[in-house]
């Protein structure tokens, strides 16, 4: 009992050294000048969402791609085709196998590595001529919609909060980091 | 008289119509105009350019200008700073008219004290001015195709060069206290797209500015009005206008634009991303694609280097397609991250031949060959295209854009 106490007093101190230095790492000893308005957290709710690849900022809500379909033809399909394929804006679905062909077709389906990353980019940016008009409902049912289009999930699949971070995207692997200067 | 002014006079005619005549100079060269012997015009609020100066910037054919991008005329500019009203455009959902009054900034996520910054607030804060360049990874995306582009406008004006005015992120970021275990941050725009990126915090603690200023006055609101992030030798689209918000996070958020945009194809089906730094570049933008050279004999070869990495050490220059380089003459001050200006004098014989620039910065990274580049990345990888720019000269003085 008592080595097991001495252990946690040890780690919390280690601890504390580390965050000490980090702190001083990371904020060098300077003024601060106290300026701006402080901001409850209630209040940085109403400004909107960041998305994180763990869905961190996904709200309440869930649809599933059957739900989507009338949203997708109402919101999406003048610009994107009813299929995802037509445009005359971003081609949304297919390009399989197009990424090593020489003419790459980059599309949620072969490209996006992420499902996270739609949700957070219909809720922010689309329609394009009218951003922000859609509930979060109606992102969701979009979201699955497309990747319902994409063959990446089943019809009757319910995107929410917890599923949509879970999708495994055909391009999930396929990025790498920057190794420049690459060329000698 | 050369022939890119000429076609400006000819442009100009066409815009002035009838007033043309009239301003045509009627007397010979080198003698006193009629401009001379009339009251010319008073003062003004807000001054405007001479209307023999047509330089402007080239806009993409689009189905939505509001998503679409403008080029810098970078072969009508003098020295390093490009006028605002010059600065090239990308935007994703058109340009926000804000209201800077009503404008804030919010830092919020990984910190100890969440604050909205009114403009007031920041300038309140220490104000640094920084002299950078910025560059879109997307300038010269043409040279990866075989079709090319035809003048330094269309290969490389997405480039430009301003003072910008504003205060370090990292003083904003030690207001709100950064907590340990932040490591990126999401920038984000008051724009229709509310364009976000992720940044690392090792860069925002570096030399990352939220702008304010730019060339003297406030920002344009083509590059952001009222406030944007500044992220100096990185990739123009992390520079976030209309900045708003910035989020400290443990990760980054794989955002639209770092996912599926500016990400680089490789030929094996893998994409780089994160490909932040722009690197080593130059283009001789005197002579190039479009003009023509009036006559055999002297002339002065300019252009506009730069590196994301600091400073350019040299520019050397090859009249002779590649095989022999000199060096060129580099404008001071040579300031890092920012369009220096390169003149070279040399002596047209008037015989067909090619001209090149290549720059090395202080790192000694020396601007690749554009068959470097395809060799290590193929040809899909779209953006961060540095190649050296070549300008075929033939025996009638014509330019253009070949590949050698």
């Amino acid at each position: 009992m008592s080595s097991r106490h001495d252990w946690t007093v040890l780690t919390t101190l280690l601890l504390t050294v580390v965050l000490v230095c980090v702190v001083t790492v990371q904020q060098p000893a300077s003024q601060t000048f106290n300026v701006g308005q402080p901001v409850t957290p209630s209040a940085i709710a109403d400004w909107g969402v960041n998305i994180s690849p763990m869905g961190n900022g996904l709200p309440a809500g869930g649809a599933t791609a059957s739900e989507g379909r009338r949203i997708y033809q109402q919101r999406c399909a003048r610009c994107h085709g009813n299929n995802g394929t037509e445009g005359p804006d971003s081609v949304l679905v297919g390009g399989d196998g197009s990424l090593t062909s020489g003419i790459a077709r980059k599309t949620v389906g072969s490209y996006w590595p992420l499902a996270t990353t739609l949700w957070d980019y219909i809720n922010r940016a689309m329609p394009f001529d009218q951003p922000g008009v859609l509930t979060p409902d109606e992102v969701y049912g979009s979201v699955a919609y497309v990747l319902y289009l994409n063959g990446i999930i089943d019809e009757s699949a319910r995107m929410d909060a917890t599923t949509v971070p879970e999708i495994q995207m055909p391009n999930r692997d396929g990025f790498v980091p920057d190794p420049r200067p690459d060329i000698d | 008289m050369t022939q890119r002014t000429r076609r400006g006079f000819l442009k100009l005619g066409a815009v002035l119509g009838p007033t043309f005549a009239a301003l045509q100079p009627s007397v010979l060269f080198g003698q006193l105009q009629d401009a001379a012997r009339a009251l010319g015009r008073g003062v003004s609020a807000y001054g405007t350019r001479s209307p023999f100066e047509t330089a402007v910037r080239m806009l993409r054919d689009s189905r939505h200008p509001e998503a679409s991008s403008s080029r810098t005329p970078l072969q009508d500019l003098h020295g390093i700073i490009t006028p605002s009203a010059l600065h090239f455009e990308r935007h994703h959902a058109g340009v926000p008219d804000i209201d800077p009054s009503k404008h804030r900034l919010l830092i919020h996520g990984l910190v100890a004290r969440p604050i909205e910054f009114s403009l007031d607030d920041l300038k309140r804060l220490p104000t640094v001015s920084r002299i950078y360049s910025l560059e879109c990874s997307g300038n010269s995306g043409a040279l990866w195709q075989e079709a090319g582009a035809s003048t330094a406008q269309s290969t490389h004006g997405l480039t430009s060069c301003s003072e910008w005015v504003g205060v370090p992120l990292s003083v904003l970021l030690q207001e709100v206290g950064v907590r340990p275990d932040a490591t990126w941050l999401v920038a984000e725009g008051a724009d229709a797209s509310r364009l976000n990126r992720s940044l690392p915090l090792a860069k925002a603690l570096d030399n990352t500015l939220v702008a304010f200023g730019q060339n003297g006055e406030a920002l344009r609101p083509a590059q952001g009005y009222p406030l944007r992030l500044f992220v100096p030798g990185w990739e123009g689209n992390i520079s976030v206008k209309w900045l708003r918000r910035i989020e400290l996070v443990d990760q980054p958020y794989m955002t639209r634009e770092e996912t599926s945009k500016y990400t680089d194809l490789l030929p094996d089906g893998k994409a780089r991303q994160f490909t932040f730094v722009m690197e080593a570049k130059s283009v001789i933008t005197y002579p190039s694609g479009g003009q023509q050279l009036s006559s055999v004999g002297s002339h002065q070869l300019e252009g506009v280097a730069w590196s994301g990495r600091g400073r350019v050490d040299r520019v050397e220059i090859s009249t002779n397609g590649g095989e022999d380089w000199q060096r060129a003459e580099l404008q001071t001050p040579i300031l890092p991250l920012a369009h220096t200006r390169f003149r070279f004098n040399w002596t047209w014989d008037g015989r067909e031949t090619v001209l090149q620039s290549r720059c090395i910065d202080e790192t000694g990274y020396t601007q690749p060959t554009r068959d470097a580049l395809i060799a290590a990345r193929g040809l899909q990888s779209g953006y961060h295209n540095n190649a050296i720019q070549s300008w075929k000269v033939a025996a009638d003085g014509t330019v253009e854009n070949v590949y050698v």
